[in-house]
């Protein structure tokens, strides 16, 4: 499905050096899974995400998806091949409404009824949201859901998502985590979420570890959990 | 359709009025310097003008749910008209008036329509006036309007006055100026692109006079190209009032744009609120667009179409 080679991103920080924020990550995803990438605070989680989906490009390294090298191509070309992703932040539009993101989102014309489903699936009351505009009216936690039900919308083989529990109240959270249940097990989608959520981390099947642009760990998410959430033990992995 | 419009004319109606035949109600088609068609209600009159070029346009008191279309077509190039239209709309109406100004020009003079739209609003009364700018034509000949509208709002009565220039005038200096009594309230709300070379200059003044007054101006514009675009907003409260203008404006290519608003308060009461923006399309903006699959271009035109709806 994914596979990142040798994946490396350098940044230039103030004193004219470079700074790297991934370093030579390889890591293979097969189809069909839910993996939730985690780890500390800078730790080049982000970044990762917005490399696969090609947001920033790689220093070095390739990233190929289902066998075909995408390193070069553009947000557009890799969305249109099959990969969605859900912003940490969402952006606001001054004009756009729910509607027509949605329906951009679904790459066709689709009816009142299939833009409701979506907006219902992430605990949004349909009627009182699909004509509003995008815009500086809406809570962070009503943006972030109808952010996820763009993707949701979109229905690609694969989603990547940045955070999806920030800014997300408790309620909608239970939703949230019933959402990526129903997407993994309903489709043959794979799923990478960016998440520090023992929730999420705890329904995936594997979970990455990474930090300082490297990763730490990787494995099945029943072998990893249990030291993650094992304070010292924890500690290892953010070395 | 009675009259022999051909196929420029009719193209310009539907752009400035939305209209593929004749409308119910009353109407006044303009077309290169002559009113062609008329036709009037029992409530509402249209008169031609004796000392000048244009029409009065009679709205009895009491009529309601009424319309009337006033397109004004010019297909002939190097033409040049200055018409003065009047609007004395009565107490206790509710009516909605289309007005517009489409030109076509494909020869090399210049051809320019100025218009002088006055509004002499009784009491308690509703008004949605609605003003459609569009050119069209590949001449060398530039497509001039400068519209000027004039409106006296009456006690308690409520206009909504909705412009839009988005395509193909050539330069435009717009001015709107309002005068409102006790109660009454104003809604403004513009829609503007220019391209090319193109210059367009939007100036408001309004007098909030009357107790309890309230006057909104929205501005939306885009430039694009090496177009250039000023907006003048001027609002004085005069009276326990309620004053907000607003312009918001993308900037793109090589244009330039300024907004200029200004606000009075000559009484404790009035309360005013000025807001302007001017910004290029925020790149997160097209990246969260292009990764649904739309292109840079696709998701560039996909905002300012949003924007401008």
């Amino acid at each position: 499905m994914l596979e990142l080679q040798n994946l490396s991103f350098q940044v230039s920080d103030d004193a004219d050096s470079q700074k790297e924020i991934i370093k030579n990550i390889d890591l293979t995803f097969e189809d069909h899974t839910f993996i939730a990438i985690t780890g500390p605070n800078g730790g080049g989680k982000s970044t990762l995400a917005k490399l696969i989906m090609g947001i920033e490009k790689p220093t070095s390294g390739k990233i190929l998806f289902n066998g075909t090298d995408i390193t070069d191509l553009s947000i557009t070309e890799r969305a249109k091949l099959g990969i969605s992703f859900a912003f940490q932040q969402p952006v606001r539009f001054k004009g756009i409404k729910v509607r027509d993101l949605i329906t951009l989102a679904a790459g066709n014309n689709i009816n009142f009824s299939s833009a409701c489903d979506y907006l219902s699936k992430v605990g949004l009351c349909a009627r009182d949201y699909i004509n509003r505009d995008v815009d500086a009216s809406l809570s962070g936690g009503e943006l972030k859901r109808i952010e996820i039900a763009t993707i949701i919308a979109r229905n690609t083989p694969l989603a990547v998502f940045d955070e999806p529990e920030a800014g997300i109240d408790l309620w909608s959270f239970n939703n949230l985590i019933k959402v990526f249940e129903e997407l993994h097990s309903a489709t043959d989608n794979s799923l990478i979420i960016i998440s520090h959520q023992e929730r999420i981390l705890n329904i995936a099947d594997e979970i990455v570890v990474l930090a300082g642009g490297s990763v730490q760990a990787r494995g099945k998410r029943t072998d990893i959990l249990p030291e993650l959430l094992n304070g010292t033990a924890g500690c290892k992995f953010y070395k | 359709m009675d009259i022999a419009m051909d196929e420029i004319q009719k193209n310009l109606l539907e752009q400035v009025a939305g209209l593929h035949e004749m409308p119910a109600g009353a109407y006044n088609i303009r077309s290169n310097g002559q009113s062609v068609d008329r036709s009037t209600t029992a409530h509402i009159d249209i008169v031609t003008k004796e000392d000048k070029q244009g029409i009065d346009i009679i709205i009895k008191p009491g009529t309601k749910k009424e319309s009337v279309h006033i397109p004004v077509l010019l297909s002939q190039s190097g033409l040049t008209e200055m018409v003065y239209n009047d609007f004395y709309v009565g107490d206790d109406c509710d009516v909605t008036i289309v007005a517009g100004c489409g030109i076509h020009n494909s020869g090399d003079s210049d051809s320019r329509h100025d218009g002088i739209h006055s509004f002499f609003i009784g009491k308690n009364s509703h008004v949605k006036y609605v003003e459609k700018h569009y050119g069209s034509g590949d001449g060398r000949g530039e497509r001039i309007m400068n519209p000027e509208t004039v409106v006296e709002l009456g006690e308690n009565s409520f206009m909504e006055l909705e412009t839009v220039q988005i395509k193909g005038v050539d330069s435009t200096k717009r001015s709107t100026t309002a005068t409102l009594s006790d109660g009454a309230k104003l809604i403004v709300t513009e829609k503007l692109m220019t391209h090319g070379s193109q210059t367009a200059e939007t100036a408001f003044h309004v007098d909030l006079n009357g107790e309890g007054s309230s006057a909104n101006i929205i501005s939306r514009s885009v430039a694009r190209d090496d177009s250039r675009q000023l907006f003048l907003s001027k609002i004085n409260g005069n009276n326990r009032c309620a004053g907000h203008s607003e312009c918001d404006a993308i900037i793109m290519d090589r244009a330039k744009i300024s907004a200029i608003p200004e606000i009075t308060a000559n009484n404790l009461d009035a309360e005013l609120i000025h807001e302007a923006a001017i910004g290029k399309i925020a790149g997160e903006q097209i990246t969260k667009l292009m990764t649904l699959g739309l292109t840079e271009e696709e998701a560039e035109a996909q905002i300012v179409n949003g924007f401008l709806k």
